[in-house]
């Protein structure tokens, strides 16, 4: 999250909206993410896991929260909403990052 | 004056940096997060230690007391290792398996979510409002784990 942050300028000079959903509720990002940690790109909450679920990216039960809250997945949308690139690793210490989503959306249709 | 046993010492602490270190410090970087390298080097280096300070301990001349620490040691340094490869490797692969997650060339489920202002936000109008002042050329979803 934080290397994005960091290459927010980058990922607006191509043109592509990072977008930021977890079950954090919209006063909980508004403190968290927003205030105290200054992230700058958009954030939604998704606190009832509607989309979380239709996504099939419910961790349940997740031990360290003890909560039902997202795994870590990254996808890439064009315009029509079609996925171009995708990332839903194996291994929560490895998550996508700013360069790997940067190259792949150089394929992404002008 | 007995000479402290340094060697057992310095594995003792090395071990204990090298096991701790990794989410303190290591897995703020994905170089050193996506696989523990800089840990193992220490953990490596600890492990010299730890055997240079278990063979002075096992020299004729030393007391049992020293044997049984110095082993005390070692055995910790060897555990916490452990713990490191458990964390990354056992407990970091908990994860479901989201065989239903969107494919490449798939359509992503539309939504409607709320931002941090508490407004009703739609997947449609991510990807149609100017990114820049232009139409955006895509929309990246990070999906997280949140603050909880």
């Amino acid at each position: 999250m934080r290397s994005f942050e960091k290459n927010l300028n980058k990922f607006n000079e191509a043109g592509i909206r990072v977008v930021g959903i977890s079950v954090d509720t919209p006063e909980e990002t508004r403190k968290y993410m927003v205030q105290e940690a200054g992230y700058t790109f958009s954030f939604l909450a998704d606190p009832k896991l509607e989309t979380i679920r239709r996504y099939d990216l419910v961790h349940a039960e997740e031990i360290a929260s003890g909560k039902d809250i997202a795994r870590p997945a990254e996808f890439l949308l064009d315009p029509s909403g079609t996925v171009r690139w995708r990332m839903v690793t194996e291994n929560f210490f490895v998550i996508a990052q700013p360069e790997q989503v940067l190259e792949a959306a150089k394929t992404l249709p002008e | 004056m007995k000479k402290i046993n340094w060697q057992i010492w310095a594995g003792f602490v090395l071990s204990l940096v090298a096991a701790f270190s990794y989410p303190f410090v290591f897995v703020r970087w994905a170089i050193t997060r996506e696989f523990p390298w800089a840990n193992l080097i220490m953990f490596a280096i600890a492990f010299v230690f730890l055997f240079l300070g278990l063979r002075r301990a096992f020299k004729p001349d030393k007391r049992i007391v020293s044997k049984i620490f110095s082993s005390l040691a070692a055995a910790f340094g060897v555990l916490l290792l452990a713990a490191l490869l458990f964390v990354f490797f056992v407990a970091g692969s908990w994860l479901p398996a989201s065989a239903g997650a969107p494919q490449v060339g798939q359509k992503a489920p539309g939504f409607t979510l709320t931002d941090p202002n508490n407004k009703p936000v739609t997947l449609a109008q991510l990807l149609t409002e100017p990114v820049n002042n232009k139409p955006p050329k895509g929309v990246l979803l990070i999906f997280y784990r949140g603050y909880w």
